[in-house]
């Protein structure tokens, strides 16, 4: 085994170079002559019959192709959008979805022609002359509205607007702990509507090849494999004769995991007209038509001794899954099952998650998916709890944690958690930030009759997805699992395919540091390839969910092991000795005891592809493996927020954030960092800026560009202060967790925890999110009407 | 995101860009730094027949000039050039302190002052200044005091021929302080306020986006000007407002803002 050198190095990413001086390589950057373009004509209403489509006008305009409707795609077109188990086994009401509306629009934004055009100037001026005649319907955009009997359906084919109705642990188990309690505390949290917004939007690309019959499509996704097996699925096609490219990608955030309508259309127009077609998403289609996250109601009712002791938990999810159910909308009813977060329960948890069809885009995961509502939750509800009883917050958490020695601990749902140190986190954060000192100075401020607050959130996380035992079910079939293809050349450069797909998380370069150590070669001599069906392993699952590194840098890790067992037979046989003799040490095969006679590597790769090779063996150096973890991994930290709320204007000025996470073994401490202070800076925009607002009465969204939808900027976010503790997994080889949503979903918490604390003189218990100044004003206003 | 057709013209001078304004009609657009009417236009919100495009006038529309007790700003002089402007800092550091505080750094590379003031968005801070400190507008064909510039929401007295080319604006260096009150660094004000202390003592105090127009708070200069403390004179500062409730805040909080900025504004004024 060789010593790492490369792992755990903090070396800058190989992708930045590329990247930064505008070489990267994104869809929208491939132009070919003769490549049409594509506009989508959308509905405007929130849910409308419609009544005639006049393509005429615009058929007639310069440039125009082809006009095309739902009629035109039912020929090419099969099956409706794939919805996944996910966490619900069985749903309730499935509103079928075609990718273009047949003959009534569910939610402003779903599209109803395409035009297809010579340049995307014409297309959007042929767009805009493609006449639509509605019927308006009622449509209802709240999800509480929506449970209503007499609400307006989604569809007006419907019985009712609920997608499910599943109860994980019935009120009945928690009776006794709840009837016993010496104090409860309950509170309705609202989980805002967000637009992922990646910065490079969906963009797609098809080209058809009759003499083939092969289709080709590039696009902005996380998981090109399963876009050919939807994709291809739909057409009818064979997946053989279907190659997605993707090469960079400007962001997903969870946006780019599930198939679009636009995908099909695009590959069918271009089927269908024989030329290739592109279709770039615009910012506005983008805050309108790509699904959007959260978007949820949870009612939390906390069980606990007077000591602060916890005894159980009820907690009832509404999720607002828009007009049709998203591909992986169900996975965000996980928030449920990790709805107890670091802490133990011995009176249990009641769950039930309730999805909801509203007239709006359909959500799905975004960064963290459930996790930070479940992180949000608790830790609020724990505060919440703290305050009641007068107690320190960090102390409360201590006292309810699990134990570093209570791992594996198996939680009330029978989910294990594979490792971890809480109060370890806890208290190096606590010493960071100078927290007794903290609380001195938040009283001071008190009396100068300022409000510091100072907010904790200790949070884990489920990810790293397989294993494919438990992950079989989720899919409806396909057991989540990830590949790596490692090949050495003569010369002793290695290319790696892998099946996971990077969209900024940097796997050019820790993939090649694991593989580095593993097959000790040279860092320089690896290159990791990513994002073309037609390269690497038959199949893949992508990347989301935090699991790239623990899946499929460890299928990197096992693939490059197995080309290592081939070189030690061939390594033996050079050296005249037993295999088992042969010790492999920093890049170098020598027999047990005399270091000084020794094969490098990069010799036995030349004699691969010799004529010198033991009896039995096959030439070549190379290997495929899919790694299937035992378990899903654990990551967990402890955030600290540090905010002065001015109630004069409401305003919250976010002045310090320490965060102490462990995602076990790291592999490059500098793409740890970065994904953290972008995790961080996400969960604060939900705490303070964004969300998706809708108008009530006419469904329409009034979050429609960067103006209204307020992404933070760097001015915005302060440079978070980072450290960390390192709990292996002992759930794969180098015990890596996952880091990728962490930051997200930590930070809520932490932040919204700070300003009620903050605001804890005027009486407020709670405050939704986002936490703009009109809502903290408005609420010191309600609180300032009782006791102060 | 792609706007519709339309036609453009370079203008050789204000008097061509003049000429073809009149000669295409209400649907023909002035175009200076761009920061309002282009984002319009991708989202089709404005559809105009022809631009306009006035960005070769810099020669003659692109200055700060003193004269006497004015300080003169060139319409097409761009945010980044008032607030660099050695000029505008000695003679009128308010409008310069404004300058450097609109959009982001993009915006000020390019927005203009006479853009803002021809566009009359209420969210528009230089309004504010101009209306407060009894500012002339000067177009090619007169000149317009501000109190008669600011007709409504997005509403000038503006000839469809008539292009805005220079602001006049007393100097004024006593203490001033503008309040802009935003959740990002680069929005528009949900409410800005202004405050200047004249020669003569007496105060000068404008609220942005509070109101269709910019509104003078001469219900605040006059409290001042009676002895009132800058807290009870902000008492005054709801008076004449009407406020949109939106997305940033109801109407009701939007008032309460600007008696809190004005106070700040008064207090902070240096």
């Amino acid at each position: 085994m060789a010593i790492s050198q490369m792992v755990g190095a903090r070396i800058h990413r190989r992708e930045d170079p590329r990247l930064i001086t505008g070489s990267g390589r994104y869809t929208e950057d491939l132009i070919q002559a003769g490549t049409l373009s594509m506009a989508v004509v959308r509905s405007p209403h929130a849910h409308a019959r419609i009544t005639g489509i006049n393509a005429t006008q615009a058929q007639a305009m310069p440039g125009v192709v082809a006009v095309l409707t739902a009629a035109d795609f039912k020929p090419l077109l099969s099956g409706t959008h794939p919805v996944a188990p996910a966490f619900v086994a069985e749903k309730h009401t499935v509103p079928l979805r075609f990718p273009i509306a047949e003959s009534e629009v569910a939610f402003q934004g779903e599209p109803v022609a395409v035009v297809v055009a010579e340049n995307r100037k014409l297309a959007s001026d042929a767009a805009a002359a493609v006449e639509v005649d509605y019927e308006p319907l009622s449509a209802v955009t709240d999800l509480l509205k929506a449970l209503e009997p007499d609400s307006p359906k989604v569809q007006s084919n419907l019985v009712d607007n609920v997608g499910w109705d599943l109860t994980y642990a019935a009120e009945d188990t928690v009776k006794d702990a709840f009837a016993q309690a010496e104090v409860v505390v309950k509170e309705r949290i609202l989980q805002q509507r967000l637009a992922p917004t990646p910065i490079e939007p969906r963009v797609v690309r098809a080209e058809y090849s009759s003499f083939e019959d092969q289709l080709t499509l590039w696009m902005s996704t996380q998981n090109p494999h399963l876009i050919r097996l939807w994709v291809s699925g739909a057409l009818g096609m064979p997946e053989t004769k279907l190659r997605v490219i993707s090469h960079d990608v400007g962001g997903g955030f969870g946006s780019k995991i599930s198939p679009y309508p636009e995908d099909y259309l695009v590959a069918a127009s271009a089927k269908m007209l024989k030329r290739p077609v592109r279709w770039v998403e615009t910012r506005t289609e983008s805050l309108q038509t790509t699904t959007h996250g959260r978007g949820q109601i949870f009612d939390v009712e906390l069980a606990a001794k007077r000591d602060g002791t916890f005894q159980a938990l009820k907690v009832v999810q509404y999720l607002d899954l828009g007009a049709y159910i998203g591909t992986w909308g169900a996975f965000q009813a996980c928030a449920c099952l990790m709805a107890g977060g670091a802490y133990k329960w011995p009176g249990g948890i009641a769950a039930r998650t309730i999805g909801v069809l509203t007239n709006r885009v359909p959500t799905d995961p975004y960064r963290g998916a459930g996790r930070p509502e479940a992180t949000h939750l608790i830790e609020r509800m724990v505060d919440m709890l703290a305050a009641e009883l007068n107690m320190d917050p960090a102390e409360i958490r201590r006292k309810n944690f699990i134990q570093a020695s209570e791992f594996p601990f198996t939680n009330n749902f029978g989910l294990t958690y594979d490792s971890g140190n809480y109060e370890g986190a806890l208290n190096k954060a606590l010493q960071i930030v100078g927290y007794s000192e903290l609380r001195q100075r938040q009283q001071q401020a008190r009396q100068q009759g300022r409000y510091l607050g100072i907010g904790l959130s200790t949070w884990i996380e489920m990810c790293g997805f397989g294993p494919s035992a438990a992950t079989v079910g989720a899919t409806g079939g396909l057991g989540l699992t990830e590949s790596a293809m490692v090949r050495v050349h003569p010369t002793g450069t290695a290319q790696i395919y892998v099946g996971s797909h990077a969209h900024g998380q940097g796997h050019e370069t820790t993939f090649a540091q694991i593989a580095a150590d593993t097959l000790g070669l040279p860092y320089e001599s690896i290159e990791i390839h990513h994002g073309d069906t037609e390269h690497g392993p038959a199949f893949a699952f992508g990347t989301y969910g935090s699991r790239s590194l623990a899946v499929g840098g460890m299928a990197v890790h096992k693939a490059s092991n197995k080309v290592v067992s081939k070189a030690l037979k061939l390594a033996a046989h050079l050296l005249e000795a037993s295999p088992d003799d042969v010790v492999f040490d920093q890049g170098r095969f020598h027999v047990k005891g005399n270091p000084g006679n020794a094969k490098t590597i990069g010799e036995i790769a030349f004699a691969a592809y010799g004529a010198s090779l033991p009896e039995g063996e096959d030439h070549g150096l190379e290997a495929i493996s899919y790694f299937d973890p035992p378990n899903f991994v654990w990551p967990f930290g402890a955030h600290v927020c540090v905010v002065e709320v001015d109630p004069a204007t409401g305003g919250v000025d976010l002045q310090q954030y320490v965060a102490v996470d462990d995602c076990g073994t790291i592999i490059n401490p500098l793409i740890v960092e970065g994904q953290l202070h972008g995790g961080i800076a996400q969960g604060i925009a939900q705490a303070l800026f964004e969300e998706v607002a809708y108008d009530d009465e006419s469904g329409q969204l009034m979050t429609g560009t960067l103006v209204d939808y307020l992404v933070p900027t760097a001015n915005e976010i302060p440079t978070p202060v980072l450290d960390r503790t390192v709990t292996p997994s002992p759930s794969n080889p180098l015990g890596v967790k996952g880091i990728g949503e962490a930051g997200t979903i930590a930070a809520s918490a932490a932040v919204i925890n700070a300003i009620v604390d903050a605001l804890r003189p005027f009486g407020i218990k709670h405050i939704d999110m986002p936490a703009s100044p009109d809502r903290v004003w408005k609420e010191i206003q309600a609180a300032q009407g009782g006791a102060r | 995101m792609i706007p519709a057709a339309f036609a453009y013209h370079r203008a050789s001078s204000v008097e061509d860009a003049s000429q073809t304004l009149a000669q295409s009609g209400e649907d023909a657009k002035v175009l200076a730094g761009g920061h309002s009417l282009i984002p319009l236009m991708r989202l089709r919100l404005a559809q105009p027949s022809v631009l306009v495009d006035i960005n070769g006038l810099e020669r003659d529309l692109s200055y700060v000039r003193r004269d006497n007790g004015s300080v003169r700003i060139g319409a097409l002089t761009r945010h980044y050039q008032i607030a660099d402007s050695d000029e505008v800092k000695r003679s009128l550091p308010l409008l310069a302190e404004i300058a450097n505080e609109v959009g982001d750094a993009q915006v000020r590379s390019m927005g203009t002052i006479g853009g803002v003031l021809a566009h009359a968005d209420p969210a528009g801070d230089y309004g504010t200044l101009a209306l407060m400190l009894d500012a002339t507008v000067v177009t090619n064909k007169r000149s317009i005091p501000a109190h008669d510039f600011f007709v409504g929401l997005f509403t000038t007295p503006l000839a469809a021929d008539e292009l805005v080319t220079e602001v006049t604006f007393p100097a004024a260096s006593g203490p001033h302080k503008y309040e802009k009150f935003r959740r990002r660094m680069s929005d528009w004000a949900i409410v800005g306020v202004g405050a200047q202390r004249m020669e003569d003592g007496s105060w000068r105090v404008g609220v942005t986006n509070a109101a269709p127009t910019p509104v003078r708070a001469t219900a605040v200069e006059q409290a001042l000007s009676q002895g009132a403390s800058p807290a009870d004179a902000a008492k005054q500062a709801s008076q004449g407002l009407n406020p949109t409730a939106d997305l940033r805040g109801s109407a009701e909080y939007k008032r309460h803002l600007a008696a809190v900025l004005t106070q700040r504004a008064i207090e902070g004024a240096s």
